[in-house]
């Protein structure tokens, strides 16, 4: 087996090997859950309203219910992926397994894109069980698809970034809570920086990680975003990789 | 074929290991033995590529770590100080895990595993988490792991510290049995051991090697400066004067409490006619017999000679 894949198939199961990984399917679930369906019974009886009949496109089920929920999904991956990627590389250290792997005959770069695949692949589990709720909006009514799928790339692009910037975290301690409360704290500031500038052409707008995921909820996906968050986690890997090579020449 | 040249490491303004060089053929069983802080582990972490040396060279059959890491650490198995185990994983997965990242083929990767578990006696825990294991195993499993490429180099940082005395001996035996015709590096801080299995021994201090030695020539060397320790009633007048003029005799050193330490002539036998002139001259006869010079005196002598 390639070492790319052994990296990624050992944290896999690492992350099936304890309850964490279930806990953080089952938490993601239940809130993003509880919030769709509020905003869809807030819609069900906006439906019910007579005035409604009287309103345009605006007021469908893509703007009173998805675009919230993928809003929701948004800030519970905020609040999840520190948990995610606290221990990728934190354990490995704390464990002295990091001797083990930096003395076997395989790249760095293989280790840091084997342990973010696997929280990828964690990733691409919480957005698909996410997306069972959307489902039943197709019993409500006509939902774009369009925009539903362009959301979700944005959420993936979103979260992808989390992620690496999470493992970066990860690399530079060995407590597993610290690294959670670093990558909290980067990607709050990296949230809240827009809120900082209302201009979105400034430089603080231009880095906010949630600028960037907007016109995505719309149904847009703009080339400019995709590079911004593709950037974003070729850097989080990139540092990653930088403070393992560099840890071990000091 | 490991080959170890110049080697320095500082950390900050410590320099943890200073112009270290040696070399070591295949069958060669290197104890590599220090007090802590000595730089044992520093060593075996730039010897095994984990971290570049300040300064220094090193090549595993040749190869240069540094130049080409890929292609040296194929051919080594490293135990580390702390065994590098995963404890959420069964020891067959973990030792599935490491022939993955060790490149071992996908043809020989099964029998190899079994092999090694076989030979560290692991065989029945193959399938116990990590993590529920004892000690002892656990570190069965860590030499299994650094015995899973089947490497020509083995480097073992303390394979038996924090074990209990049974299981000190079963991984001693043990990793007498795993040299063969590869290249062993083995540290410790335990003399005894180092008597036990290895072939070669390399003393270092603050960083800097104080005797390389063959075992064979370092026992003969303790053999040889046998000397003979004589305890009267007390120090008496002239008595270092008597004892030389017995002849064969290249020092006397007198001692406290009536001890005087008598280093014979290479091959001279003395005690006889020391008992005799002790006896003569009414000292006062206590005690009578030969020291052997330990492999820890060595130790001792040569690490306070080198702190002076
Ligand atoms: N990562 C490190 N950073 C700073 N100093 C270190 C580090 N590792 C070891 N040292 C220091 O280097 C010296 C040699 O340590 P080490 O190689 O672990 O010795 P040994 O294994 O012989 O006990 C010690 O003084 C130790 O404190
Ligand atoms: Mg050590």
């Amino acid at each position: 087996m390639s070492a790319f894949y052994s990296v990624l198939k050992r944290e896999l199961r690492s992350y099936f090997a304890s309850p964490l990984a279930y806990i953080i399917l089952v938490v993601f679930q239940v809130i993003s859950a509880r919030f769709f369906f509020l905003y869809l019974q807030g819609f069900l009886q906006f439906q019910l309203d007579p005035s409604y009949q009287l309103q345009t496109g605006d007021l469908n089920l893509n703007n009173l219910v998805i675009l919230p929920y993928f809003g929701t999904i948004s800030i519970v991956l905020l609040l999840i992926v520190p948990l995610i990627t606290m221990r990728l590389i934190a354990d490995e250290k704390k464990n002295y397994t990091a001797e083990l792997l930096f003395t076997s005959p395989i790249h760095i770069r293989t280790i840091v894109l084997g342990k973010f695949a696997a929280a990828l692949i964690l990733l691409i589990m919480m957005l698909l069980l996410s997306s069972v709720n959307v489902f039943v909006l197709m019993v409500h009514g006509n939902p774009d698809l369009g925009a539903v799928l362009s959301g979700y790339t944005g959420l993936f692009l979103l979260g992808a970034s989390f992620l690496s910037i999470g493992i970066f975290a990860s690399s530079l301690t060995d407590n597993q809570l610290i690294a959670a409360v670093i990558s909290f704290g980067v990607l709050l500031v990296l949230w809240l920086v827009g809120a900082l500038s209302d201009a979105e052409s400034s430089i603080l707008g231009y880095l906010s990680v949630i600028n960037h995921y907007e016109d995505f909820g719309k149904g847009i996906v703009d080339l400019k975003d995709v590079v911004y968050y593709v950037s974003l986690i070729f850097l989080g890997l990139f540092l990653t990789y930088s403070a393992l090579e560099s840890e071990r020449w000091r | 074929m490991v080959y170890v040249h110049n080697l320095t490491k500082r950390y900050g303004n410590l320099t943890a290991v200073e112009n270290l060089s040696f070399q070591l053929e295949r069958g060669d069983v290197l104890g590599f033995l220090g007090p802590n802080g000595a730089g044992k582990t520093t060593t075996m972490r730039i010897i095994t590529g984990y971290m570049p040396p300040t300064k220094g060279t090193v090549h595993i059959e040749g190869v240069d770590i540094f130049d080409e890491p890929l292609q040296a650490k194929r051919v080594i198995g490293y135990l580390p100080e702390n065994p590098p185990l995963y404890n959420d994983m069964t020891v067959m997965e973990y030792l599935s895990f490491v022939a993955d990242i060790k490149k071992v083929g996908r043809k020989e990767k099964k029998s190899r595993i079994f092999y090694v578990m076989e030979r560290c006696g692991i065989a029945e825990v193959r399938r116990r988490i990590i993590g529920h294991l004892s000690k002892g195993y656990r570190q069965r499993v860590g030499i299994a792991q650094a015995l899973v490429n089947n490497p020509s180099v083995l480097i073992l940082d303390e394979p038996t510290i924090g074990l209990d005395p049974r299981q000190i001996i079963e991984i001693r035996e043990l990793i007498k049995s795993l040299s063969g015709d590869r290249t062993v590096i083995l540290s410790t801080h335990i003399l005894p051991e180092v008597t036990m299995i290895c072939s070669k021994v390399i003393i270092i201090n603050h960083g800097k090697i104080v005797l390389e030695e063959s075992l064979q020539k370092l026992s003969e060397d303790m053999r040889s400066a046998e000397s003979i320790l004589l305890r009267t009633r007390q120090n008496g007048e002239g008595v270092v004067e008597k004892i030389h003029a017995l002849g064969n005799v290249s020092s006397v050193k007198p001692g406290a409490a009536g001890e005087y330490i008598i280093v014979p002539r290479k091959g001279a036998e003395v005690r006889e006619e020391l008992s005799r002139l002790a006896v003569e001259n009414d000292w006062g006869l206590l005690e009578l017999r030969p020291v052997t010079n330990t492999l820890e005196e060595v130790f001792l002598k040569v690490i306070s000679s080198e702190g002076n």
